[in-house]
């Protein structure tokens, strides 16, 4: 690649008296991409991100958005805007107002400002809205007033510090959608960070996934979902059943692994050893159930339904084995009224196809 | 979950408590219209104590020297006090903080005989050495900014504390410099916190009599030592007077200050009743 | 090139801080600490007429060290100082215990009075508290001379009689200038100071922390004690703080109220200053007086440490 990345984050570290939030972090992001920091809270995301902002400064490291340098840059003139968490709207300032404050720091003519603001709060939705206060608003309105402010000032990189964590359900789904349709409108570049997986997966173009302060996987959603590099990976995003098993055939198109309960036949090779100790991962949705035996010895296991989970649109069954290993297999419940509904302690037959496993080495 | 017991108790409590409060305020106020200069023998109905007080040349006089130092000490200490409050709310570490913390809130404790003599004693060597200051408005004005720089770091920084910090962090990101920030966003959320200190110190410094004592001069008697003088000698009905002046003044000023609280307070419930409407 | 703190708008935030910290820093350093040290120096010194000599003199071309510790023996050795400082601990003790007695029960009842009427009670309480203390002492006096409405009522109810049992009024009928007056005055004057940090603490509290304590079997006495009582603990302590160690220097309500009888330290330090003119005695008594209540200083300033850290 000869053009460099719109956003580099080049071997960053922060250290707090020794403990390392962020622990030698890259990443190149393009220009125009959503971008998502995804990890439970304590694995560094809202410190890199604070980072990107200019509220913590690196230890080492180098943050390069467009050719320059941010860290010489104080949080004031960096060519970011920030959507907080808890929306941060100046109280004491209306609606119009607070859209406008970043533009009068810029000392821009007062047309303009007003123009500007104007078209923000037409974005968002909130013309109406101009002269209220903060106060007055519901939490849907007030983050919407608190996108329309970190756009006014056109910046080059968007970061969202959590951005649908204080919207209740039904709202979040709406929000999402209408979200990222006004930044790809906008055509800004954006990072955000979230602990939801659901969230980072459905705004998201690319996803990281982060612990401890490192990057565990970078891809787009379906890669990350669909190949996990580790387990943790596959635990953390979805559920995922993990097992562990020997590997007994390794070949070009195909590899065997022998796990407790069941024979795994791939339907790729790995690189690995004969006899070297893998885990495989199954996602719960990947697995049908049958009263009777599969046809194949592999990619099949009997077990008793010991819980089932009742979500509306789909079943959850925690089957357990012989071994005493459990297995989640999840159901869409595509017909209203199912006599053959499985019970508790129902004996069934878990199978799957060859495609459906990820071996992990990690 | 309250008993009716409790309850009646509460109110009897309370009812007891606020005539605790009260009785010496109604005392004073009901014998400054007493005719009789011989205190607790009610004669009749008067005026005249407050007809005094208007050609009384001392006591005016201390007033204004009082209101004088009072204003400057109000100004002072909330200025000091603000900058005091901000230092130990927004940097947790720095060299000496806890002799900081503990000097900042110590005068609000501290016995007054200890802090006007020490002051007193350090503005005499001084005097010595350099040949000012004198012991006169300066000097009073000196001890009760100490004294109400305290009580406007306590006022501010409790305030101070509950700000969310991301208002802050905001306005930087979206391109205040770190001063800007202070006076477009931090100064207007806390502006109640302010006046509120300010009057507090204003009561304070009006009020004070050890430390106006061993820090002024002669020429610079303030309204309480006036006041203490002569309630020494006795009961006097000109500070009864006074004294229900400034009752009437203060409870203006009070009740004032709830009512203007008290419907601002209903109003944002309402917006946000509004608010929550879709 | 690595990211160094040393970035110049990161050093420009650096100096910005240190100009906000050290006004006041300066501030309290010259006018409350350096007089401290002062206190101390002149404490030992000689007195020399109307003025107190300097530690150190030329003499003869040598430098002479004069410290005279006699003041300290002399505290230590003369029962009356020592009777006095006892005394005013004591008293400011009792006063603190009465506060608490009449304050926590009030500052309950306010918290937990219906919503609508608590910013009436608080204006009710601020009230007395922005007037002037000196008037309000001073009414005192006139409530409990002779024909006084609190003479006549505690005459009348046949009060005095206890008193005088106790030992807190010294002659029947008299009620002014005794230990009953002194300890009445400062109660009156510092309740408010113990129950605003009370009702504060009281108010915050969480409810249904009680109803929690209901539910698993505790009566509302039980609640009461076990529950809501620990949870205002720092309250107690600002508050107990808050009046004990100012009525320890109490001047002008000993002078007022007190008698021949109530010794206070405070007076004690007063009338050596302006009565006998002798500072080096003054200072004296206060560095002992700092010294006695260093104790509840620091618990003070730690109860304030942490009060700033929980409001984060």
């Amino acid at each position: 690649m000869s053009t460099p990345a719109f956003l580099q984050i080049q071997n960053v570290v922060k250290d707090f008296n020794g403990t390392k939030a962020v622990n030698n972090v890259s990443l190149d992001i393009a220009q125009g991409e959503i971008f998502a920091l995804l990890g439970s809270s304590g694995c560094g995301k809202s410190t890199l991100l604070r980072m990107l902002a200019g509220f913590e400064t690196p230890t080492s490291g180098r943050i390069v958005l467009e050719g320059q340098d941010l860290v010489a840059l104080p949080p004031y003139q960096r060519p970011m805007n920030m959507m907080f968490q808890s929306y941060a709207l100046f109280p004491h300032l209306s609606v119009w107002d607070n859209v406008a404050f970043g533009l009068k720091r810029e000392g821009l003519p007062k047309a303009q400002t007003s123009d500007r603001v104007e078209a923000m709060l037409k974005l968002v939705q909130l013309s109406q809205f101009g002269q209220r206060k903060p106060h007055q608003l519901s939490g849907g309105q007030q983050q919407r007033v608190a996108l329309a402010r970190s756009l006014a000032k056109q910046p080059r990189l968007l970061l969202l510090d959590e951005p649908l964590g204080a919207l209740d359900k039904k709202l979040r789904e709406q929000t999402q959608i209408e979200l990222v349709n006004i930044i790809h409108s906008v055509g800004v570049t954006c990072v955000m960070v979230t602990h939801d997986q659901e969230e980072a997966m459905t705004m998201a173009s690319r996803v990281a996934v982060m612990s401890e302060g490192r990057f565990l996987q970078v891809g787009a959603p379906g890669d990350v979902y669909e190949t996990p590099a580790t387990r943790f990976v596959a635990d953390f995003i979805g559920s995922a059943n993990l097992m562990d098993g020997t590997l007994l055939v390794d070949e070009a198109d195909h590899c065997v692994i022998a796990c407790a309960d069941c024979q795994h036949h791939v339907g790729h090779g790995i690189t690995g050893t004969q006899g070297m100790t893998v885990a495989v991962a199954l996602r719960p949705e990947k697995i049908s159930l049958s009263l009777d035996k599969p046809a194949s010895d592999f990619n099949a296991v009997h077990g008793t339904v010991q819980e089932l989970s009742y979500f509306g649109s789909f079943t959850l069954y925690h089957l357990q084995l012989a071994s005493g290993a459990k297995l989640k297999v999840s159901q869409a419940n595509t017909h209203r009224h199912r006599d053959a509904a499985l019970q508790r302690g129902d004996v069934v037959w878990a199978f799957w196809d060859d495609t459906a496993q990820v071996v992990l080495t990690q | 979950m309250k008993s009716r017991w409790t309850t009646w108790f509460g109110r009897g409590w309370l009812s007891a408590g606020y005539l605790f409060l009260y009785l010496p305020i109604a005392a004073l106020v009901l014998y400054s219209f007493n005719d009789s200069p011989i205190p607790n023998v009610w004669r009749g109905f008067s005026l005249k104590w407050y007809v005094a007080l208007a050609s009384d040349e001392e006591l005016l006089a201390a007033l204004w020297l009082s209101l004088k130092i009072a204003f400057f000490t109000a100004c002072g200490s909330v200025v000091l006090g603000t900058l005091a409050a901000f230092s130990l709310v927004k940097y947790k570490r720095f060299t000496g903080r806890t002799l900081f913390a503990g000097m900042t809130n110590a005068p609000l404790v501290m016995p007054e005989v200890v802090v006007g003599l020490s002051l007193l004693l350090m503005l005499v060597s001084v005097q010595r050495l350099l040949g000012f200051p004198e012991r006169g408005l300066m000097t009073i004005w000196l001890g009760h900014l100490l004294l109400g720089m305290a009580y406007a770091a306590v006022v501010v920084q409790a305030r101070l504390s509950d700000l969310n910090p991301q208002l802050e962090e905001a306005a930087m990101d979206l391109g205040a410099r770190p001063h800007q920030v202070f006076w477009l966003v931090t100064l207007p959320m806390i502006s109640q916190s302010l006046v509120a200190a300010w009057l507090l110190t204003f009561t304070l410094s009006l009020d004070d009599v050890v430390l106006s004592a061993f820090l002024s001069g002669p020429g610079s008697t303030t309204m309480p030592l006036v006041i203490f003088s002569r309630a020494r000698l006795g009961l006097n009905p000109s500070v009864n007077a006074v004294a229900t002046i400034t009752v009437t003044v203060v409870a203006i000023g009070v009740v004032v200050a709830s009512y203007l609280i008290a419907r601002a307070e209903r109003q944002r419930l309402r917006d946000i009743v509004t608010a929550a409407r879709p | 090139m690595t990211a160094s703190t040393s970035s110049s708008w990161v050093r420009g935030l650096v100096r910005g801080r240190t100009a906000v910290i050290a006004l006041p820093f300066l501030f309290l350093l010259l006018f409350f600490a350096l007089p401290f040290l002062i206190v101390g120096k002149i404490s030992v010194s000689e007195m020399d007429g109307l003025a107190f000599k300097d530690l150190f003199t030329v003499v003869d071309g040598t430098v002479q060290l004069s410290v005279k510790f006699s003041n300290y023996v002399f505290l230590t050795q003369d029962p009356l100082y020592f009777k006095t400082y006892l005394s005013s601990l004591q008293y400011a003790a009792i006063t603190t215990a009465l506060c608490l007695f009449i304050g926590y029960p009030f500052a309950y009842f306010m918290a937990r009075a219906r919503s609508s009427m608590q910013p009436a009670l608080l204006m009710l309480v601020m009230l007395p508290f922005w007037t002037s203390f000196l008037l309000r002492v001073y009414a005192w006096r006139g409530l409990l001379t002779e024909d006084g409405w609190v003479s006549d009522a505690v005459i009348g109810l046949g009060l005095d009689h206890v008193l005088l049992a106790f030992g807190w009024i010294s002659s029947e009928g008299m009620l002014m200038h005794t230990p009953f007056s002194l300890v009445l005055g400062m109660t009156y004057t510092y309740l408010p100071f113990m129950v605003l940090p009370l009702y504060s603490q009281l108010a915050k509290m969480d409810l249904r922390l009680l109803e929690a304590a209901a539910d698993l079997g505790a009566t509302p006495w039980v609640a009461f004690w076990k529950v809501t009582v620990p949870l205002s603990k720092a309250g107690i302590v600002a508050g107990s703080m808050l009046v004990f160690i100012p009525c320890v220097g109490e001047y002008v309500i000993p002078e007022l109220l007190g008698g021949p009888e109530t010794l206070m330290i405070g007076r004690v330090l007063w009338d050596e200053f302006f009565a006998n003119n002798d500072w080096p005695m003054a200072s004296s008594v206060a560095v002992v007086m700092v010294l006695l209540i260093i104790v509840p200083l620091a618990i003070f300033s730690k109860y304030q440490a942490e009060a700033t850290e929980r409001g984060r």
